[in-house]
């Protein structure tokens, strides 16, 4: 069979992998910004533990390897839990995510705190003036102005989460990145290892260079 | 010295912790390779990112439109895969390619050679961004007396604009090396003995996961810790007294 044939016939299933790539990465972004969101007002708050445990697991998820997080909850998770008489099963695409959504958290975290700090205290006092409670305060007058400026650093950690999600394929799910490698070794043809990963390369560069150019306009605006 | 040992070896009578790599000699060994293939990827990939970062932000800034036009497609296609793909794009199809292109039987380079290599092409896209917008943050009326002192070109990059542009850099580029060291453990999908790969040979043959995570995990955000301090001194030693941010 020729090379492009082989591929032609494979290029669906790769696709439906990196669908798979797709959905796991914004499950574990939509994961992350909800953990780091709360993780980063954490670390602005007023009292002093609160504000060093969230900055030191915030700090803890930023330094520590990606792949060594996601090693972590794919062999320390247990298959399935035991809920209320239901047992729900926890397969390694699952695992995956929740290994992808702890560094997420981290670098979401610094995100929403370097945002809240970059408004001016005089809105802090005013709102204040006002008799604004502190929770108000944030909600009201401070998150709707940090919200436009954390857009951008928002989307360039999804572009590192993106970047990151192939990882996966290390511990077995089976994303666009697995499919290939199991394709190329059924295949037995080294002359395909240069299409088929160039091809896995084109479609993260198609879906992520978009993504790239907007961060970039909209950094350009701010 | 065998205080360590026994310590740990009751540990793991007494409580069923087993730190196997801190009292098994042969495990020990295998493990200080480990962080010396750590360290060697890490070491040899950060020099030559910053080599590849310098150059590039040099060429963006050379007139010829074809050699800008090169690097930006660099930098956009390395900055727009994920590292892991890159890394297997080297080591299992260009790999082989070459190899068969120069002749040779044996292959050109390792696994470690090729991790290095693509290590250095991943960190160093993003080093090229980084040196270009500290360029652009060099003053322009500091360039203008550049060229009325008479220096050329080459002379205004490396005695003005160079020492300037990299100081106002330094704390993305620590960010970005960072990330590389982090990035180091890719290796592992090309069966380089890095640290995480070799210890999961030995959880696989201890079968104690958690306590070498834990072990991991203690080494990396050691060796970031320290190298995040190391270079906050030096940035500190080499700042410019009254310039910039204080």
């Amino acid at each position: 069979m020729s090379t492009t044939s082989a591929i032609f016939q494979w290029f669906p299933t790769i696709l439906k992998g990196f669908g798979f790539d797709v959905l796991i990465s914004m499950l574990a972004m939509g994961l992350g910004t909800v953990a780091g969101a709360f993780l980063g007002i954490g670390q602005i708050s007023v009292h002093a533990w609160a504000r060093n445990i969230c900055k030191w697991i915030t700090q803890f998820f930023r330094n520590a390897p990606w792949l060594v997080i996601i090693f972590f909850c794919i062999y320390l998770l247990p298959f399935e839990v035991q809920f209320f008489g239901t047992t729900i099963p926890f397969p390694a695409w699952i695992k995956g995510v929740f290994g992808l959504s702890f560094p997420v958290m981290g670098n979401v975290s610094e995100v929403v705190r370097g945002g809240i700090q970059s408004i001016p205290s005089g809105q802090w006092e005013a709102a204040d003036a006002m008799g604004l409670s502190r929770w108000q305060t944030l909600r009201l007058c401070i998150l709707p102005q940090a919200l436009k400026r954390m857009t951008a650093p928002w989307m360039n950690t999804y572009a590192i989460l993106m970047m990151a999600t192939p990882l996966v394929s290390i511990v077995g799910v089976e994303d666009s990145v697995t499919i290939a490698t199991s394709m190329l070794a059924a295949m037995r043809d080294p002359a395909l290892m240069m299409p088929v990963y160039g091809l896995v390369l084109v479609l993260f560069f198609l879906y992520c260079a978009p993504i790239a150019l907007l961060t970039k306009r909209l950094e350009a605006r701010s | 010295m065998t205080v360590i040992p026994e310590f740990f070896q009751w540990l793991n009578n007494h409580y069923g912790l087993n730190f196997s790599v801190f009292y098994d000699a042969f495990e020990w060994r295998t493990f200080v390779k480990g962080i010396g293939y750590t360290f060697l990827l890490s070491a040899l990939s950060i020099v030559g990112s910053v080599v590849v970062g310098v150059t590039g932000a040099y060429m963006l800034l050379s007139a010829s439109r074809a050699a800008r036009a090169c690097v930006n497609a660099y930098v956009w296609a390395f900055r727009n895969t994920p590292p892991l793909v890159q890394l297997y794009f080297f080591y299992f199809a260009l790999g082989p390619s070459l190899t068969h292109l120069v002749g040779e039987t044996t292959p050109i380079l390792g696994n470690v050679g090729w991790a290095v290599v693509s290590l250095i092409l991943f960190a160093g896209a993003y080093n090229v961004e980084i040196f270009r917008s500290g360029i652009e943050a060099v003053p322009a009326s500091t360039l203008e007396a550049a060229t009325a002192l008479g220096l050329s070109r080459l002379q205004t990059f490396h005695k003005v604009i160079f020492p300037l542009a990299g100081r106002i850099s330094l704390p993305a580029l620590n960010n970005n090396l960072i990330n590389l060291i982090k990035t180091t453990t890719n290796a592992y999908a090309i069966a380089v003995p890095e640290l995480l790969y070799v210890s999961s040979q030995i959880w696989a043959q201890n079968l104690n996961t958690a306590e070498m995570m834990i072990v991991l995990l203690t080494f990396y955000l050691l060796v970031i810790g320290l190298f995040v301090k190391g270079m906050h001194v030096w940035e500190k030693s080499i700042a410019v007294p009254g310039w910039g941010k204080t």
